[in-house]
């Protein structure tokens, strides 16, 4: 049954018209043209859809609108545009850590995720917590390098 | 009259203004029929073209893989694109350059020789002339044939050719919202498949009611015959109703498949295409032998998103944007599968999730357009659901290896037999072979299966792909039983047949050094002469410090794997180093690739890092399980892939040969990838597995038997 849901996303409030149980990502792709979460499995196994909702990684594919009413949701155009890029994805960029790319939103949510709660991961630590992100093309170690720089970057920063 | 010397793609496509055109805003328009599929090749041939017409690169807009407006480069496949379509950019833009030197000699009743171009200007003894390509473009006439005649730059000169310049499309990837599966089109309609469980199954019954239920919104059904879609503007109710529609439709004719015939062993008792590769078999009394079977099972492409496609029908014209290999060819499939005249047709590439062969792309593109023939005027997009990708795509062939040798007293072959068992490696649709889409099995009249047919040996052959060996070996033969039916349909995937063969061809080698009691890498390099092989072997060797190998048998392993892609592309020697226990942990791996002319060092070392972690992924973990009327493993945790808690370290090492021709590299280092790994595993077991995936179960068995 359709009804009116509201969302915080990127931090801005939008209300939308969707049956509750719609999962996130029709919403956000469908309903508010955010293209950058991307379908990857339906299943919660992939990764490429991940979202934060409060901070927490949430896979966007299966989370049905109704549970993040009122939560505020990050998406990979919330993290940074080119203008004003995330240093995750300067750092991607840097390393050249993409092939294909489909991946890659849903890895730099998860890195997001990461960084803030433990702004110094080590090699195994970035691993381990993208560890339920697939990538097919084998860019792993471009991207555990690319989370590293933009840790360092983002230390650099904060003490300058 | 062109010569034949000239790559195909220009002798495909000889007329200049198809390849390139000067635009209003000062861009260079340079067209490829090669498309971006992941593997950053758009970026390369910017640079190619840049640099032979003098130009920024910033001025290079490129146009892909649309039928109306590039040249027809057949597939991106092959690790050919460099090779094909660089040699023929490099001669279009070297002849355009020469074409409008030579007019404006003309114009300024000087000698050629006085001219020349820095970064776009046209330069009379090293002095500005004010001309340049877009002040000259009215007067210089590109509707003319390629002659191929004109002089390239020298390597010696290049200033863009040979940088790590970064990658066009990367940007976008991690911005926006640059893939086809993004596309939007003013009142487009989503769509989603009940597919024909397999071919010949028939749909006796379908609860069209119940489906609408569970799609808990709108949807038309759309069937045609034993093909049914669900459409709507809501592309969660169109997902709702595919996901409850298996359970509401009722099918006759649906095979069941046993799960033995998911193992290569049960090759041997399907019926095949014989033939022999070189010398007949001529074994030799009494000699010494070694012999020994390896395998590799199906495998999935796997990207990681299924496939998609859009499809317009307005007034007899169908346009399709689709994210495969081949847009021209698929344009054949597609006109030829609708019965619509081929110019009433057009296919545009879009970018999509990594292609690493024939997968669901071409398929769903035909889904997409069959239904926008039965909703004229509206934008279809259909996306395939994930178990769909998993249990429709075409896959990898299973195949068996038998090598065989014939050793001399010093332990060195002097006859060498390699015995394959495969199914096809080609099996697309297109005007060479017969519209192969997966949606023609469920219409009226479905076609007849195609001629068993593989991959012509002149292009690397597909099954017996790098089965010769590149070491002196005595008279080699390779004897090829090409599967009629496989119990899966099989098609191209990264490397065809070379994932096998060099895991096989390397392992036995090892076998063989150490029936000799040689070091595996003197050994090798014992029965090899070609310098630029011995280069990248002993390079990558010296990058693992082989002379720090274990002694073997303890749970610590280093492997060394070796091959030239088809026997004349690039170079690459891999060493990977493992840790065994009751599962195989790849700890490192070194390579070392000889390309010839390198265009875009980082992008090659890309592909090359990406091609060695999708290797591996396929030698530690991958294999498509059968069962039911298919494929059974349909999804990521019946089909796992390597994760990134299980990514080894990478050293890779780009010789330097800007003398020789440029070659591919995307598929150059996954048969020595396996290669390696199976050596490292066997030096850390003190025994061999022959079968991949390298699986705990092997790894028990294989130490058990090596115990008993």
């Amino acid at each position: 049954m359709t009804e009116t849901i509201e969302l915080i996303v990127n931090g801005r409030a939008v209300s939308i018209a969707a049956d509750e149980r719609t999962p996130l990502i029709d919403v956000l792709r469908n309903h508010l043209g955010l293209m950058g979460t991307r379908f990857g499995c339906g299943l919660e196994q992939c990764g490429s859809c991940a979202v934060l909702v409060d901070g927490a990684v949430v896979a966007a594919c299966t989370a049905p609108v109704g549970s993040v009413a009122g939560k505020a949701i990050t998406t990979v155009e919330g993290l940074g545009t080119p203008d004003r890029p995330h240093p995750l994805q300067t750092a991607i960029l840097a390393e050249q850590a993409g092939q294909c790319g489909f991946c890659l939103s849903g890895i730099l949510i998860g890195a997001k995720a990461l960084l803030d709660r433990n702004p110094s991961p080590t090699r195994a630590e970035i691993a381990a917590a993208l560890d339920w992100h697939l990538c097919r093309c084998g860019m792993h170690n471009r991207v555990l390098s690319a989370v590293a720089r933009a840790a360092a970057h983002m230390r650099e920063a904060a003490t300058a | 009259m062109i010569p034949n010397t000239l790559p195909q793609s220009l002798i495909d496509n000889p007329r200049l203004d198809r390849w390139i055109g000067f635009e209003p805003g000062g861009r260079v328009r340079v067209a490829t029929g090669k498309v971006e599929i992941g593997q950053g090749v758009l970026t390369a041939l910017a640079q190619i073209a840049a640099e032979e017409l003098d130009l920024p690169l910033a001025r290079v807009a490129l146009v892909s893989g649309d039928t109306d407006a590039a040249p027809d480069e057949r597939y991106t496949a092959g690790s050919l694109s460099i090779e094909v379509s660089g040699s023929s950019l490099r001669l279009v833009c070297a002849e355009t350059r020469v074409l409008f030197l030579a007019r404006l000699a003309e114009r300024l009743g000087c000698p050629m020789t006085e001219l020349s171009v820095a970064d776009g200007a046209f330069l009379r003894r090293g002095a500005p002339t004010g001309e340049g390509y877009w002040s000259l473009a009215a007067e210089v006439d590109l509707a003319r044939e390629a002659t191929g005649a004109a002089p390239c730059k020298p390597f010696g000169q290049y200033r863009l050719v040979g940088q790590s310049e970064q990658r066009v499309d990367l940007p976008a990837k991690v911005f926006g919202a640059p893939f086809l599966h993004d596309m939007r089109l003013p009142g487009m309609l989503h769509a989603r498949i009940l597919r024909q469980p397999c071919a010949g199954a028939r749909l006796v019954a379908l609860d069209e009611v119940a489906i609408r239920r569970a799609a808990q919104g709108p949807i038309e059904i759309v069937r045609l015959h034993d093909f049914v879609a669900f459409v709507s503007e809501d592309e969660t109710a169109v997902a709702n109703a595919a996901k409850a529609a298996p359970t509401h439709a009722v099918w006759e004719g649906v095979r069941e498949i046993a799960a033995a015939e998911q193992e290569a062993a049960s090759l041997r008792s399907l019926s095949s295409i014989d033939r022999v590769v070189g010398p007949a078999p001529s074994p030799k009394p009494g000699a010494r032998v070694h012999a020994a079977t390896y395998s590799r099972p199906y495998h999935a492409h796997a990207a990681i998103a299924p496939s998609a496609a859009i499809a317009t029908f307005r007034d007899g014209r169908l346009t399709v944007w689709m994210h495969g290999q081949g847009p021209h060819p698929l344009r054949y499939g597609l006109a030829r599968a609708l019965d619509l005249d081929i110019a009433a047709v057009t296919v545009k590439h879009a970018f999509g999730p990594g292609v690493y062969g024939h997968n669901g792309a071409d398929d769903v593109a035909l889904d997409a357009a069959l239904i926008a023939t039965r909703m004229p005027g509206r934008a279809i997009r259909v996306q395939w659901r994930r178990e769909e990708e998993f249990a429709f795509e075409p896959v990898a062939s299973a195949m068996l290896v038998a090598l065989r040798a014939e050793l001399d007293d010093a332990g060195r072959p002097t006859d060498w037999t390699a015995e394959i068992w495969s199914g096809t490696h080609r099996g697309r649709s297109g005007p060479l072979h017969g519209a192969n889409l997966l949606a023609c099995e469920a219409l009226p009249d479905p076609p007849l299966p195609p001629e068993p047919a593989d991959v012509p040996d002149a292009g690397g052959g597909g099954a017996i792909r790098n089965a010769q060996p590149l070491y002196n070996v005595g008279r080699a033969r390779i004897l090829h039983h090409l599967i009629a039916r496989t119990p899966v349909r099989t098609s191209s995937m990264r490397g065809l047949g070379a994932l096998a063969n060099v895991f096989a061809l390397e392992g036995f080698m090892d076998e063989l050094a150490a029936l000799a009691g040689a070091d595996p890498l003197a050994y090798r390099l014992a029965l090899l002469t070609d310098p630029r092989a011995i280069r990248v072997i002993e390079r990558a060797a010296s990058l693992a410090g082989w002379e720090r190998r274990p002694a073997g048998g303890a749970g610590r392993g280093m492997g060394l794997g070796f091959a030239r892609y088809k026997t004349w592309s690039t170079y690459a020697a891999v060493v990977a180093e493992v840790e065994v226990e009751e599962t195989v942990r790849l700890t490192r791996v070194w390579c070392a690739a000889d390309a010839g002319l390198v265009i875009n060092p980082d992008g090659a070392r890309n592909q090359l890092e990406g091609g060695i972690i999708q290797a591996a992924s396929f030698v530690l973990k991958e294999q498509v399980r059968l069962g039911g009327a298919g494929i059974a493993s349909l999804d990521w945790e019946s089909y796992p892939i390597l994760r990134f808690s299980e990514i080894p370290e990478v050293e890779i090492a780009l010789i330097e040969a800007p003398e020789e021709p440029a070659t591919g590299v995307g598929e150059a280092a996954l048969g020595p990838t396996a290669g390696a790994i199976g050596n490292a595993v066997a030096h850390a077991l003190g025994a061999r597995i022959r079968d991949l995936p390298l699986t705990r179960e092997r790894i028990m068995a294989a130490v058990l038997g090596a115990g008993a």
